[in-house]
């Protein structure tokens, strides 16, 4: 192949992709998402439609995870920032430092799922303070048995599956059991890519772990979800759709947000995007194995748009344990 | 026995000794070659009923039949076009710099030790310096141009170091007889080490764009996405002068992270599409590797003494 040969090859690949390039020029729109790996293939699914509707316009979503997200967001790097959990106080007051004010929308609902091995039957439910007993750091190279947690589940190994320390799910679990975000025992087989932890329980007799529920979803055939009870006596609850918009799953159950930012909604594309995903989102978030909120949800949220109800609801309240009911009608604040 | 006799008993047993030590390498070697082929195999099969003319050419989806890596891997092109002409001539320049120029200072050996160093720094330490550097201070946001610099630091220390060993091998009796006809300095670099030591230089660059083509963790760290469903601006303008370089500023994504995204999704459809992704990945990896030892080759022909 001579020079000459592969200049040609060169420029015929160039031609023919043109038509799917860019416009020329660097303000061409763009609106930019970032945020949480959870509710990437929502956020992915979304653009997707909305593309194919306004073929001129076009959305980029990173994968940052909801911590880089907001950190970017509150810079005013990106339009949109995807959440698996609420603003938190120091990233409120990054954005208010940076005096930007920002829209909270809830777009699905998700929960973590906790999950043995389905010959693991004898553990019929759990309470939170079972799991905090698990997973508590003071539990590390003590808590080792399924006996020492309750002698009714036998004298053998705990093997512990969990997110890690990266992701939300980590965040919120550990806030949920531990009462501390981020507090948790550290020897337990941790795994960013869920699909690892899902494998690695459904080959282990002695195994419990913990993740989303979509990961949960595609492997139901394989796992056990374990019955939540919020303290002993009170009735277990199994995460499934119904339990976890009533709230009766709560606290595990969490609702995934996106933050938009006030100033971007006044470009006419991120407004045609945000509105497009209130009222398309339910369906696609059950496309994609995210719970949707109830239809009437997504209306109240859109006329939080109209009313410019800005800030979040999660200010001097714990991030967890939220019902639908309250996402829509507590007071917001910057 | 005769000293003749125990001279040979004893050459016998080195030569069992090789034929020893030789099996040993050849069964490592076989095992290798054993893994290699295993894994190449199995995302082969993996892949096979995503390899087709679609996914090349579509974007990303929900739906794991219609996902396609066209954005992915001109990105990957984009990335390698920017980080190579950042790399290559800031590399070769500083390796002829410090083989052919430098007197042994201070600060030649202290600029050598961070060289060597720099080699072995972890490579999200350059993605964070990419995102202060370039993305906020210089202001180039989250853009193509952006992560070619960074990669092009990245390998920077490498090229370096391939460039100084391969002009390194050129006979310093070439150089004496470049001088003796009454060239300088420059001509003799120019004109006989460079063209000597183009072999080695590519190589080198090779190994480079090969480490490059597979980060992800400094590209993301930059702002790389993982969705986006248009190409950057076609190279190509209508208008005078008729080339635009407009699609260094696009947003951009690459092969490495979208076949990290498809292997962390719960759909387990996804997995074929992460294989061919990342078969695609190993494929232009080892025709890059194939252009250069095909380059080589020729230079060396080329090569009259």
């Amino acid at each position: 192949m001579s020079l000459h040969t592969a200049l040609v090859i060169g420029l015929a690949l160039v031609a023919a992709l043109a038509p799917r390039c860019a416009p020329a020029g660097r303000g061409y729109p763009v609106i930019r998402v970032d945020g949480s790996s959870t509710a990437y293939p929502l956020a992915e699914a979304v653009a997707e439609e909305f593309q194919l509707r306004h073929p001129g316009i076009r959305v980029t979503i990173g994968v940052s995870g909801t911590g880089g997200g907001l950190k970017k967001f509150c810079r005013g790097e990106t339009d949109i920032a995807t959440a698996s959990r609420p603003i938190a106080a120091s990233e409120r007051e990054a954005c208010r430092k940076a005096g930007l004010a920002y829209y909270e929308l809830p777009i699905a609902m998700d929960a973590i799922v906790v999950v043995t091995h389905p010959r693991n039957a004898q553990v019929a439910a759990l309470t939170l303070d079972e799991l905090r007993r698990m997973w508590s750091p003071e539990a590390q190279g003590v808590v080792r048995r399924w006996s020492q947690v309750n002698p009714a589940w036998g004298d053998r190994p705990l093997n512990l599956y969990g997110a890690g320390t990266d992701s939300g799910t980590f965040d919120y679990f550990t806030e949920v059991v531990n009462g501390k975000a981020r507090a948790s025992r550290g020897d337990y087989m941790a795994s960013e890519d869920d699909n690892v932890l899902a494998q690695g329980i459904a080959g282990d007799p002695n195994a419990l772990g913990y993740f989303g529920f979509d990961i949960y979803y595609e492997n139901r055939d394989k796992l056990r979800a374990v019955p939540i009870a919020r303290a002993a006596g009170q009735p277990p609850v199994m995460p499934t759709v119904e339990t976890i918009l009533s709230g009766d799953y709560a606290p595990l159950a969490r609702p995934l947000l996106i933050y938009v930012n006030a100033q971007a909604l006044a470009r006419s594309e991120v407004a045609d995007f945000v509105r497009f995903w209130l009222e398309q989102g339910g369906p696609l978030a059950a496309e994609v194995r995210c719970v949707p909120l109830p239809p009437e949800a997504y209306a109240a949220i859109r006329g939080r748009l109209d009313n410019r109800r800005v800030g979040t609801i999660f200010h001097g309240r714990p991030a967890v344990a939220i019902s639908v009911n309250e996402l829509l009608t507590l007071p917001a604040a910057l | 026995m005769t000293d003749r006799a125990r001279l040979k008993a004893r050459i016998q047993r080195a030569k069992q000794l090789e034929r020893g030590f030789l099996l040993v390498a050849w069964l490592l070697l076989a095992l290798l070659a054993a893994v290699f082929a295993g894994l190449f195999v199995s995302m082969l099969q993996t892949a096979w009923p995503r390899l087709q003319p679609d996914f090349f050419l579509s974007f990303a989806s929900r739906r794991a039949a219609q996902a396609g890596i066209l954005a992915a891997w001109v990105g990957t092109l984009v990335l390698m076009s920017i980080t190579a002409a950042v790399a290559v001539p800031l590399g070769v320049a500083a390796g002829v710099y410090l083989e052919e120029y430098a007197r042994q200072s201070r600060l030649t050996t202290l600029i050598e030790v961070n060289i060597a160093n720099l080699a072995g720094v972890p490579s999200i330490v350059y993605g964070l310096l990419g995102l202060g550097l370039f993305a906020r201070l210089l202001g180039f946001g989250a853009s193509a141009l952006t992560a070619g610099l960074t990669l092009g630091l990245l390998i920077l220390p490498i090229v370096v170091v391939a460039t100084r060993e391969a002009i390194r091998t050129v006979p310093n009796a070439i150089r004496e007889a470049s001088y003796a006809v009454g060239a300088t300095r420059w001509q003799t670099v120019w004109q006989q080490t460079l063209p000597a030591a183009r072999a080695g230089i590519l190589t080198g660059i090779i190994i480079g764009l090969s480490r490059a083509i597979g980060e992800t963790a400094p590209i993301v760290t930059i702002g790389a996405v993982t969705f986006i469903a248009f190409l950057p601006p076609s190279p190509l303008s209508p208008n005078f002068p008729f080339i635009s370089f407009d699609w260094v500023w696009s947003p951009f994504t690459a092969l490495p992270i979208v076949t990290f995204d498809w292997t962390s999704r719960p759909n387990a459809d996804f997995r074929a599409n992460a294989a061919a992704a990342a078969l695609t990945l190993t494929l232009m990896t080892a025709a890059m590797n194939g252009a250069a030892s095909w380059l080589r080759y020729r230079l060396r022909r080329r090569q009259r003494w």
